[in-house]
């Protein structure tokens, strides 16, 4: 089983890496934003005695940063389409929007961790990117449908 | 030592000038600072140390060596302070003055201030009694419960699950 885990950097990657214990028994491939990370999966990764992960660096960008943007998400196609993940699981923001949708694309189950800074409601990248996930969390129990013929998150706990 | 930091996107000019002021005041205490990118516009501290960014190992090096944590309300920050049982200082960044796009840092104090460890300054003038309390803590408390590595083991089983369904 091939899991594909990808945020940009700084809290959606502090939340991604809290989630990891889901996908020790997989093959990991990290995607993100910043290339030190790299440092990091592969030491937890020896300390607990797991498989090497795989690691990408792509592009950041931001929303106004259409070229940026651009870039990224053909890297990200070009990662998936040669990693070709069971899964792709991502906590924020728009690497992982791009990931979950082209991911689905290539038949790979998708899973969005909507951000723990979303406190009061969803984040811009989870209202759009959630209704075409397989399974749509958030950290917050008052954001979660009540009414299961809704479309919505679900809550089952928080990174911290 | 206190280490003062506005994450790794934007600079954040009000926290920075009240700690600079605080730090004038304080001379006692050492404090550096992860001020963000410097623009021609950006206000730059004259009574501490500080950069620009750090690598994540010399923020990890920041954060061991510090008694205290003055931030901006960014969770990469706030979970690393709970994971390591330092006492953080937060002052959300405001939507209506452009210091993010949204209020979310605002929600995401009112949900977090009742934890232990945490202190919210909801103005910039809330910064000296909330670092007073902070201090305080620290020097108190030496063997307090850290947070854990993960996330809860409801969320990882849940995950687990359906990963492996």
């Amino acid at each position: 089983m091939k899991v594909a885990a990808i945020s940009s950097a700084g809290g959606h990657w502090v939340q991604l890496q809290r989630l990891r214990l889901a996908w020790d028994d997989c093959q990991a491939i990290y995607i993100t934003t910043k290339p030190e990370y790299a440092l990091d999966v592969r030491a937890d990764a020896k300390a607990r005695d797991l498989s090497e992960p795989v690691f990408y660096t792509i592009v950041a960008a931001n929303r106004w940063q259409k070229l940026k943007l651009l870039r990224q998400v053909f890297s990200i196609f070009f990662i998936l389409l040669k990693e070709r993940p069971d899964v792709v699981i991502s906590t924020g923001a728009a690497p992982g929007f791009f990931a979950l949708r082209l991911g689905k694309l290539l038949g790979a189950k998708t899973i969005w961790v909507d951000s723990i800074a979303n406190a009061e409601e969803l984040s811009l990248s989870g209202q759009k990117i959630g209704p075409h996930a397989d399974m749509w969390l958030t950290q917050w129990e008052h954001l979660a449908v009540q009414d299961m013929n809704k479309k919505g998150p679900s809550y089952k706990g928080a990174v911290v | 030592m206190i280490f003062l930091t506005v994450g790794h996107e934007l600079g954040f000019d009000r926290l920075v000038k009240a700690m600079d002021v605080w730090a004038r005041e304080n001379s006692d205490h050492k404090l550096f600072g992860q001020i963000g990118e410097i623009s021609p516009d950006t206000y730059t501290p004259g009574h501490f140390e500080y950069q620009e960014f750090l690598s994540p190992a010399e923020f990890e090096g920041h954060f061991e060596t510090s008694d205290v944590i003055v931030s901006h309300a960014g969770m990469g920050t706030i979970i690393t302070a709970l994971r390591k049982a330092k006492p953080i200082v937060l002052l959300p960044r405001k939507g209506s003055l452009r210091e993010t796009r949204n209020d979310h840092q605002i929600a995401t104090v009112d949900r977090f201030r009742s934890r232990d460890g945490i202190f919210v300054a909801d103005e910039e003038g809330d910064l000296p009694e909330m670092l007073a309390q902070a201090l305080d803590r620290s020097s108190e408390n030496k063997g307090e419960s850290k947070a854990s590595d993960f996330a809860s083991d409801e969320l990882i089983s849940a995950l687990r699950d359906f990963i492996q369904r």
